[in-house]
């Protein structure tokens, strides 16, 4: 697929203020947060690459993705996603 | 026995059997009617053939050579000597009959139709949707065909007598033309009535073998005067194979072609009854005692049958079900258990060194002489009941590793449960006690977690039958340990209605009580020494209710909190509220403040959530006890309750309720007036319409409520409703304005009542009149009684209220069910994650916040600052 000029007018999802903060993890934080909860990167939830946000954050299959959001009952919360196809 | 592993499913196909097939999975062909013979041996090649399996201890079974219970048990089969057709299809074979030619058995539709269909069919199955519609517009368009447009053959009507005749231009078609027929459809032809001819040809459809189930699943039993009875499908097998024989002899005898048609009707009517004993046009085929016999259908439908009945849901042993009925006497943890059922339920007891004498004890006791034993299980695993004539010599034989079956008594841990379980607090471990007649008994206190009453609930037991399973009912499950619910982290079990009350009248209250009284109120709650007196009468010692209710209080208990009758005044005097509404409580002394709702209420109790979260959940328990006893108590030593007087409001009052709802009445018609000139001020988002409708509403609400403070000025502390409202025991002011002042406004999905005649809601009011009370507002009270107009409103109203309950209810049944089935599975590790069975992770902390909301405070994380101020001794 042809990536799409940009005009700087296009709608970003990610600068919605209701859409949480995503963001790719370098290799050395997947590492780490493989390695913390013991887990293999499969064992992550998932997010699917088609997914508005992913294609925003220029997110490739494979990587994963800290999502930052607001939470009522602890202030900020992390949850990571792994995007696949 | 080889264990297999577990195997995914991936497909289940549903078809026809193969008469080859049928004789492929045969074990053995039968042909005799005959089951045992003299000896009680079965008949080689009868209906109970050990080829088919065992169900008699001791014999092995000749295919797999397994005992009873190891044989899953062998089909065999019989050779019908004509077909018959199988009543499950009679409807399908009507319509391919009448969609095939009659000579050439062609489907009756071109050859382009044909293809298309097929197309489709592929299509909607690759898609895995129904092909229903497809198939029937092709049996439609092929019975419009009068003639084969492949054999030029003329068709002709077929008619079809329910359940399994058809009748051919008023000649019969036997089963062997219908086969013929239908042995002549091609499989491109199948395919295309939506049929795989691999795994249903049509033909199949006409029997002419007949599969026999294997003896485990038509077991005989064993009468007690030792005649063998067989169960329903073997007697219809007899039936079956006996019609089979005569039918062969008369044919090889050369009988007329009538009788041959008899016997073949016959034939016909027994397998249909086989398959299904409940055939309409069929008479049911009976039993000699002329109950109809369950034959195959009738084990798999309805309630009781296979699927709803054994495979959704099951009967459980070691339970017992009953009406439930309160006794405040007992401990909240407790439950009284009906002595019939205590004698039934027992508990295995495994005889060891240490509690052969006791066990012997219970044998002796026998099975009527409560607490006795029902059973004893030998070392060789053989049962003896126990009987008065055989307890005493039984009890002599027990020796170490037998087993007893005790029956339950006072103090066993057993689960008591309510339906709809819809939390973990529906199940809850209670320790028995056995009391006479025929009630569960329970504390009142305990109502709310099971959401019960008493106006007929039922509630079942259920006794755990290993140490395991007791241990970990008493450690889980104990109603002690789920006094907090971990749905909003406060306690779920506490006060209810007169516990309420009756503290609230002890500790409100400026009553003066003397020794006698003070000790009477405490006598249930093991308190031995009074405090210091606060004061003297006549020479005499008294006590007030708050030092009273202090004696339940433990030692090192400090908590300051508004109560729930606290007006929320806008500044808060704190401990100096004239109403006594604010709490203190100073190492276990109750110093200011009324007992209410939020002291000792379920659902809102602060002290029971201090006492588990700062002591511990058998002082907790001890406390609720305590409590309600010393409540009931205090709520006799007055009395209290309520009558039509209670809803009495004076003549003057009543005159300023007139006054105010006839304000209010003409303030509606001048707001009608106003709409009508086109003079009403829209409110943004509405038409004038809808703002003339809200501003009624608003109107006729104020008005209602200005009733409610006038009634309220003239009910004071004095009146018990307002006692049970403003305390939280029960009811609301609410309800008093409505009993005492005004009902106000009936509605219907919010909205005033509009539907009924044309133009108007009823025949009573002038067609477009808007007032109030053409749309349902109610000016009267209950007590003063409604008007026919008024009543009638209301009952629309309370309809409404009926109709939604209904619907809320198995709407979030349905809801709490997909619930339970998506989550059942996931579990909070011990890092804190929440994750699945295949250890994929769902949730990174638990919550978000990884705190189990049961250790909140009433949902709210405000441990750390409670922590800090009972350190630094700040109070904010
Ligand atoms: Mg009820
Ligand atoms: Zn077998
Ligand atoms: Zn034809
Ligand atoms: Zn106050």
């Amino acid at each position: 697929m042809k990536e799409k000029e940009n005009t700087g007018r296009e709608f970003n999802p990610l600068k919605h203020r209701m859409v949480p903060n995503h963001e790719i993890l370098s290799e050395d934080e997947v590492k780490n947060l493989l390695s913390e909860y013991n887990v293999e990167k499969e064992q992550l939830p998932k997010i699917r690459a088609i997914d508005p946000t992913v294609a925003a954050a220029k997110a490739k299959v494979g990587d994963v993705m800290r999502i930052t959001r607001e939470s009522k009952t602890a202030g900020i919360a992390y949850y990571y996603r792994m995007v696949i196809a | 026995m080889v264990i297999a592993t577990p195997k995914r499913i991936k497909q289940i196909r549903f078809g026809l059997i193969s008469p080859k097939e049928f004789r492929k999975m045969s074990v053995t062909r039968i042909i005799t009617a005959d089951t045992y013979d003299d000896d009680g041996f079965p008949i080689e090649m009868g209906l109970m053939d050990t080829r088919l399996g065992v169900i008699d201890p001791g014999l092995r079974c000749k295919t797999c050579g397994g005992r009873a219970g190891e044989c899953p048990g062998h089909f065999g089969h019989i050779e019908l000597v004509a077909p018959v057709m199988h009543v499950g299809f009679a409807k399908l074979i009507r319509k391919i009959l009448r969609a095939t030619c009659r000579n050439c058995g062609a489907l009756l539709l071109d050859p382009t139709q044909k293809k298309e269909t097929v197309e489709k069919i592929r299509v909607l199955k690759k898609m895995g949707q129904s092909i229903e519609d497809v198939v029937n517009e092709v049996f439609k368009d092929a019975r419009k065909a009068g003639k084969c447009q492949y054999c030029n053959e003329e068709q002709r009507e077929i008619k079809f007598e329910k359940p399994t005749t058809f009748i051919e231009d008023g000649h019969k078609l036997m089963p062997t033309d219908i086969r013929s027929r239908l042995e002549k459809m091609t499989d491109e032809d199948i395919e295309v009535i939506g049929m795989d001819s691999k795994n249903a040809r049509p033909e199949w459809i006409i029997l002419t073998v007949l599969a026999v189930p294997p003896v485990t699943m038509r077991p005989s039993i064993t009468l007690e005067s030792g005649q063998r009875s067989e169960d329903d499908l073997t007697h219809k097998l007899v039936d079956i194979i006996r019609i089979n024989q005569r039918f062969q002899e008369n044919r090889e005898a050369g009988a007329p072609q009538l009788i041959i048609e008899d016997l073949w009707e016959l034939l016909q009517y027994h397998i249909t009854t086989f398959i299904d004993n409940a055939v309409s046009g069929v008479p049911p085929a009976r039993h000699r005692s002329g109950r109809p016999l369950k034959t195959l259908s009738q084990r798999l439908k309805g309630k009781e049958g296979r699927f709803r009945g054994s495979l959704s849901g099951k009967r459980v042993n070691f339970s017992a079900r009953t009406v439930i009925s309160p006794d405040p006497n007992l401990g909240m943890h407790e439950v009284g258990v009906p002595l019939a059922i205590a004698k039934e339920l027992t508990i295995t007891l495994y005889v060891t060194p240490r509690n052969i004498n006791e066990v012997r004890e219970y044998v002796r006791r026998g099975p009527d002489n409560h607490p006795g034993a029902n059973y004893i299980v030998r070392a060789d695993g053989r049962r003896l009941r126990i009987t008065d004539k055989n307890s005493n010599e039984l009890a002599d034989l027990v020796e170490l590793g037998w087993k007893v079956d005790r029956q339950m008594k006072d103090g066993d841990v057993i689960l008591f449960n309510r339906q709809p379980s819809l939390h973990r607090m529906s199940i809850m471990a209670h320790e028995v006690k056995v009391l006479p007649h025929k009630t569960f008994r329970l504390n009142p206190a305990v109502c709310p977690p099971y959401n019960a009453d008493f106006d007929g609930d039922e509630m079942n037991m259920h006794v755990p039958q290993t140490e395991d399973a007791r241990a970990e009912a008493k450690i889980l499950m104990h109603v002690r340990e789920n006094i907090i619910s971990p749905r909003f982290g406060g306690p779920i079990i506490g006060g209810i209605h007169d516990h309420i009350s009756g503290l609230f009248l002890l500790t409100n209250s400026k009553d003066k009580i003397n020794k006698d009284d003070a000790l009477e109120l405490l006598a249930k709650s093991e308190i031995w020494e009074l405090p210091e007196p606060a004061g003297k009468e006549d020479g005499k010692p008294y006590w007030n209710g708050k030092q009273i209710f202090s004696q339940i209080l433990p030692k090192g208990l400090d908590l300051e909190f508004k109560a729930e009758i606290c007006e929320q005044c806008d500044t808060c005097k704190g401990a100096d509220c004239e109403n006594d509404a604010y709490v203190v409580i100073k190492d276990g002394v109750l110093e200011k403040g009324s007992i209410d709702e939020k002291a000792v209420g379920a659902f809102k109790s602060v002290i029971l959530d201090k006492l588990i979260k700062e002591f511990n959940t058998a002082l907790a328990c001890k406390f609720i006890d305590d409590a309600t006893r010393l409540s009931i108590r205090g709520i006799m030593r007055s009395g209290f309750s309520f009558g039509i007087n209670d809803e009495y409001v004076p003549a003057d009052a009543q005159n300023q309720i007139n006054e105010t709802l006839n304000m209010a009445t003409d303030k509606v018609e001048k707001l009608i007036l106003a709409y009508e000139a086109g003079e009403l001020e829209q409110l943004p988002g509405r038409t004038i319409r809808e703002t003339l409708e809200m501003e009624i509403m608003k109107e006729l609400s104020r008005a209602r409520d200005a009733t409610g403070d006038i009634a309220g000025r003239h009910l004071g502390m004095d009146n018990s409703a307002v006692i049970m409202a403003k305390s939280g025991a029960r009811g609301s002011m609410l309800n008093l304005t409505q009993m005492a002042a005004c009902v106000g406004q009936q509605a219907v999905r919010g909205e005033r009542i509009q539907r009924g005649y044309a133009g108007r809601t009823l025949s009573h009011f002038d067609k477009g009149d808007l007032g109030a009370q053409a749309h349902g507002f109610v000016k009267a009270s209950y007590k003063g009684g409604l008007s026919p107009t008024e009543y009638f409103f209301h009952a629309i109203g309370g309809r409404e209220g009926l109709v939604d309950t209904a619907v809320r209810t198995s709407q979030s049944g349905y809801l709490q069910r997909r619930l339970v089935n998506a989550l059942q599975d996931l579990e909070v590790q011990f890092d804190g994650t929440v994750r699945d069975t295949r250890n994929m992770i769902i949730q990174f902390k638990f919550g978000e916040d990884g705190i189990n909301p049961m250790n909140s405070d009433f949902s709210k994380t405000d441990a750390v600052k409670r922590i800090i101020d009972s350190v630094t001794g700040v109070k904010e």
